[in-house]
């Protein structure tokens, strides 16, 4: 909960984050190797000085660090934790539902625990898929769509095969589909970060939700020119957000024109926690005015009204929180504080 | 090694950095020597150069890496007295296969094999043409707000375009523009070209003159985004290698400081009528 300086309490969904084991253990190769310490110059470039973790750390912080950096120290009152298996890269996985799922027992009130599913992997998966619903309850999948898989380089949406996964979702009543462009596709004379698959399968399925994560980056440009005609398209502000420490003009520039394409009611916070910790995206977000300048020339404005709608009431929809309820439940069932030995 | 042979080393060495400022990011488009992606040229006696070659991060994507490899390689090739160039670039997921696909001049499509379906003409056309848009933009912007007439501006030819003097027009967006103008319509010869029309879409139509904020306003993202793209890879280069490079805190973007890096004299409201009038 972050409570303005009049006293207004900004309810907040996490729209992304992750429990992740990329320590040396559970590293299989240099793929994964080069995949956390990548990770980690994202974290190393963008965080303010004073939220720089060792290295060590940002390898596995387990649990109990990820509790207090979102909900004690950072200002989350929920969060959506999105899959990434890499079980070409790591041993167990990378951050699996399985694993997160552990959290979501231990805080059953701030949790929303994502499935995820790969297209490549034919009847398997959509049982797979079966199980992480009947087992999980889940409302959501993360797709990470450069997952290495074999001689596989990765999927896109419009392949074949992902039409029958796309409606076993449907019908298990899994309407948010996250979708995470990555580096890798085959052939790879095409470009892998293009988004133009994403428009195909949000014309094919109304009634699924999609969201973009990172906002379609590096495809910005041609992610809000597709969510600008598809009702169903939202974006995903992880990444994007961090800019706002060290380079806020650029966030001020990219934030104005999602406003401008795709609109507040479509735009969702995710601190992508541990890359980046809520507390201090969160204080430098609110306290953010769009510089007149940038205002002027985009004709867009950034307003406590639509802060609130970022920071959670748009998740909140696509999830079904009720926000007063949720509120509530979670004063009623705050974690008891360990008594002194 | 005695003065009189460093010296023709040194000069060599300089040509190959001036050959390499042309090899652009097809992505960010700007050159890959301002992006820090060359980390040095060694020259050596009987005409081989070798170029150093790194980039944020391990999976930037392979074609892109192959573009700007190959590129740096046909462009040093140029040189007359230059009789092998080698590409070396270090800890890429297609190190290896880049590297050796540059070094033998193989194309894309026999550097990959399986793994690609074609040549890079659909890919790197994509991003002429966003790099097209995105300099037209600036530039365009740039002119309005200086007092270029929206109606002047539509039937502007090149050749008077490029014939803006320094206080109307900054000389840097002007320049970056024109090098894209022919990316479409191209079927323009060459003696022909000075009279196409300065400002056209990316399919070769002229602009309207009413509708030209609205149009400008839906190009602006390729711009944000191309510059977004560029500070990210800067920073995450940045902490991938240590600090070394171009320092960050001195980067200008070319589109949002297009009025600060460019102080105007005048303007073109400002001039007697006859300059905005005549063109």
């Amino acid at each position: 909960m972050y409570r303005t300086t009049d006293g207004e309490e900004i309810f907040i969904i996490d729209g992304h984050v992750h429990l992740w084991d990329g320590s040396k253990a559970n590293v299989k190769n240099v793929h994964g190797q080069q995949f956390i310490d990548c990770f980690y110059a994202y974290h190393s470039n963008l965080s303010p000085k004073e939220y720089l973790w060792p290295k060590d750390k940002f390898d596995k912080y387990g649990e109990e660090a990820m509790y207090e950096d979102l909900f004690v120290t950072g200002y989350d009152d929920m969060a959506i934790c999105q899959p990434t298996y890499l079980i070409d890269f790591y041993k167990n996985g990378f951050n699996t539902t399985e694993s997160n799922y552990v959290l979501k027992k231990k805080y059953p009130h701030r949790f929303i625990v994502n499935g995820a599913f790969d297209p490549r992997d034919g009847e398997a998966g959509l049982d797979r898929l079966d199980e992480l619903s009947e087992l999980y309850k889940i409302q959501g999948v993360k797709l990470y769509t450069a997952e290495w898989r074999g001689d596989s380089k990765g999927y896109k949406l419009s392949d074949p095969g992902v039409q029958r996964y796309l409606e076993r979702c449907e019908k298990l009543g899994i309407r948010n589909i996250h979708v995470h462009k990555g580096p890798t596709i085959l052939p790879l004379n095409r470009d892998a970060f293009d988004v133009a698959d994403v428009d195909d399968a949000a014309t094919s399925f109304q009634n699924l939700n999609f969201i973009v994560e990172h906002c379609g980056l590096p495809r910005l440009d041609d992610f809000c020119w597709i969510a600008t005609q598809e009702t169903n398209v939202y974006g995903g502000l992880a990444v994007v957000l961090p800019f706002i420490h060290t380079r806020p003009e650029y966030f001020a520039h990219v934030i104005s024109e999602l406003l401008f394409w795709i609109g507040e009611d479509k735009i969702l916070y995710g601190s992508d926690y541990g890359i980046w910790s809520p507390k201090w995206l969160i204080e430098k977000f609110m306290a953010f005015e769009l510089p007149e300048s940038v205002s002027k020339e985009t004709g867009v404005q950034l307003s406590l009204a639509a802060k609130k709608k970022i920071l959670g009431l748009n998740a909140a929809r696509l999830y079904g929180i009720d926000v007063d309820a949720q509120k509530k439940l979670l004063v009623e069932t705050r974690r008891p504080v360990p008594v002194g030995v | 090694m005695t003065i009189m042979a460093a010296r023709p080393a040194a000069d060599r060495t300089a040509q190959v950095w001036a050959q390499l400022q042309s090899v652009t990011d097809p992505e960010l488009d700007e050159p890959v020597t301002e992006l820090g992606f060359v980390t040095h040229v060694d020259v050596d006696a009987g005409g081989g150069v070798q170029i150093g070659f790194r980039l944020p991060t391990y999976w930037c994507a392979a074609n892109f890496a192959y573009l700007m490899a190959d590129d740096m390689r046909r462009a040093v090739a140029g040189l007359p007295w230059v009789t092998k160039v080698t590409v070396g670039l270090g800890e890429h997921m297609y190190a290896d296969a880049i590297n050796r696909g540059v070094a033998a001049g193989l194309s894309f499509q026999h550097t990959f094999g399986d793994e690609a379906s074609g040549e890079l003409e659909e890919v790197r056309r994509t991003f002429l043409i966003k790099a097209f848009q995105r300099r037209q933009e600036a530039l365009l912007t740039s002119l309005l707000e200086h007092g270029l007439e929206p109606a002047v501006a539509v039937r502007m030819k090149v050749a008077e375009l490029a014939e803006l003097p320094g206080h109307l027009a900054s000389p840097r967006l002007l320049d970056r523009y024109l090098e894209r103008r022919f990316v479409v319509a191209r079927h323009a010869g060459d003696a022909a070209r000075a009279s196409e029309p300065a400002f056209v879409d990316s399919s070769g139509a002229s602009l309207d003159a009413d509708g030209l904020p609205g149009y400008l306003r839906a190009l602006r993202r390729i711009g944000v985004n191309a510059e977004f793209n560029g500070a990210l890879c800067r920073g995450l280069l940045a902490a991938r290698y240590g600090d070394v490079g171009a320092p960050q805190a001195d980067i200008k973007p070319v589109h949002f400081v297009r009025a600060g890096d460019w102080k105007r004299d005048g303007g073109f409201a400002s001039t007697t009528g006859k300059t905005a009038g005549s063109i």
